[in-house]
């Protein structure tokens, strides 16, 4: 058994970078989709534009509005980017490598992306101001509406894999990967994870084109940095668990280790994240929550119990 | 849904179509003749100075960058002692340009006038005349206008026709 802080370590350091370096890869690959080259001279392909990028970032002026809420101001980005990191510790990235194997692995997830939401609603309300609070009105909303469902769909692989533990989740993929029967619950989840993350076509807190910059219209400097890499470790983080969930995890042939496979998949995930964003317009937000309550709730709960009589009429023949 | 999926399949292929940048440093921007840049000072065939110190482009100018102050040389003619056109509040309207009644001042295509120092986009007189006619080559105002010279008002010289009154309806 490895000493737990490498791998403590280990993840931390792939993850902050793996943040930082999409950033760069993000703004490469929105320019490939719409005929321009992107951040092309810094570095080889430009890579550098990340040193340059937060150099800029811890630079800027760190300034709180004299009619914010200073102490929920300051706390807020700090929630986003630890409840992700947080959710990161039960994703299996290979056999032995995760940093807790606990045995609610799935319902930790939950609780920690939900947290996650805190720092929109928090750091909305405490800007004082009115773009940033509509943007945390709005966050609210989609939240109440995508978490529902989003925990129902995981049901369905909890019930066909029997427990909660991701490891023991990707084993009982060997066969056959959840995305084949699950794939009702693998579309809702997909879509639920792109809400979690507040990406287009979700951003609906955010809406630089409506409202500002939503919820952190009042933040500048390493705070709004905060959010920045928040939401690229989301991206992350739902890919992960897309990955984990329905994907295999680390499974694949084995001319390549577990984790290069891992790594393979969650990263195919993130391209199509940023194609989402390069191409998908953004949804009024009640439509958002009339579509989660009225056509995916229902869905999910249909998955759900279908897999689970078929689980139970399998069990007894 | 089938639209949004052909939309992202759509998207996803321009990966592969050509670019529309212009790596700018290295590859430049084709310009029109017409663009209208850096401002001039031309001149006319014989390599003097075409402007006549008329102020019409400062009075033209709707940001008041263009300064001068008109004198004569001994025999009569009309130059600017000094013209100055602060760059860092030209507009490039153009309208310097319509104004001008002797294509003296011409608006060129080049517009990479970056300076550090905000005192360095003041060009004077000296940084403004360019040898060249510019876009109007052959054309000599004063050889269509005319020219009073010492004893001899327009028209009254050999070889010469008085000029049309222009006040007058009469053909």
């Amino acid at each position: 058994m490895t000493n737990p802080w490498w791998i403590i370590g280990g993840v931390l350091f792939v993850l902050l970078n793996a943040a930082a370096g999409l950033i760069w890869l993000e703004r490469r690959m929105l320019a490939l989709w719409q005929d321009r080259y992107g951040p092309n001279r810094a570095g080889p392909f430009g890579i550098l534009i990340v040193l340059a990028d937060t150099l800029k970032l811890f630079f800027k002026e760190d300034w709180i509005p004299p009619f914010a809420d200073k102490v929920v101001f300051v706390f807020a980005p700090a929630v986003v980017a630890a409840s992700v990191l947080m959710s990161f510790v039960i994703v299996p990235f290979a056999p032995g490598i995760v940093v807790s194997d606990m045995n609610i692995g799935i319902l930790f997830f939950l609780a920690m992306s939900s947290l996650g939401v805190y720092s929109i609603v928090l750091g909305g309300w405490a800007s004082n101001n009115k773009y940033a609070l509509l943007g945390a009105m709005r966050g609210a909303s989609q939240m109440i509406s995508y978490e529902v469902f989003m925990g129902l769909a995981l049901m369905g692989v909890v019930v066909m894999s029997g427990s909660f533990n991701l490891s023991v989740i990707v084993e009982a993929q060997k066969n056959v990967w959840f995305i084949f029967p699950q794939l009702i619950g693998f579309v809702i989840f997909l879509i639920a994870g792109i809400a979690e993350t507040h990406r287009l076509p979700f951003d609906i807190p955010e809406a630089e084109s409506e409202l500002v910059a939503g919820f952190h219209s009042e933040y500048s400097g390493m705070k709004f940095g905060m959010f920045f890499i928040g939401e690229y470790l989301g991206i992350t983080l739902i890919s992960a668990m897309v990955v984990v969930l329905y994907f295999g995890g680390w499974l694949g042939p084995s001319f390549l280790p577990p984790v290069i496979w891992f790594v393979i998949k969650t990263f195919a995930f993130i391209m199509l994240f940023i194609l989402l964003r390069a191409s998908m317009p953004r949804p009024r937000y009640d439509q958002l929550m009339e579509y989660g309550w009225k056509v995916l709730f229902p869905l999910s709960l249909l998955n759900l119990m279908v897999t689970a009589a078929i689980k139970l009429w399998l069990s007894t023949h | 849904m089938f639209s949004l999926l052909r939309s992202m399949w759509l998207i996803f292929l321009h990966m592969f179509h050509k670019r529309d940048t212009y790596q700018y440093p290295e590859q430049k921007a084709p310009l029109p003749a017409r663009w209208r840049g850096r401002i001039a000072l031309t001149r006319d065939p014989d390599g003097e100075e075409r402007c006549v110190g008329c102020y019409l482009c400062a009075a033209a100018c709707p940001v008041d960058c263009i300064s001068l102050q008109a004198t004569e040389d001994e025999h009569g003619r009309r130059y600017p002692e000094f013209f100055r056109i602060n760059f860092s509040r030209c507009i490039f309207c153009g309208f310097c340009e319509e104004a001008c009644p002797t294509y003296a001042i011409q608006l060129l295509p080049d517009f990479e006038m970056a300076e550090y120092n905000r005192q360095n986009l003041v060009y004077e007189k000296h940084d403004l005349l360019i040898n060249s006619q510019g876009k109007y080559p052959g054309y000599n105002y004063y050889k269509i206008a005319g020219l009073a010279i010492h004893n001899k008002d327009k028209g009254d010289a050999q070889h010469e026709e008085p000029p049309v009154d222009i006040k007058s309806l009469l053909p």
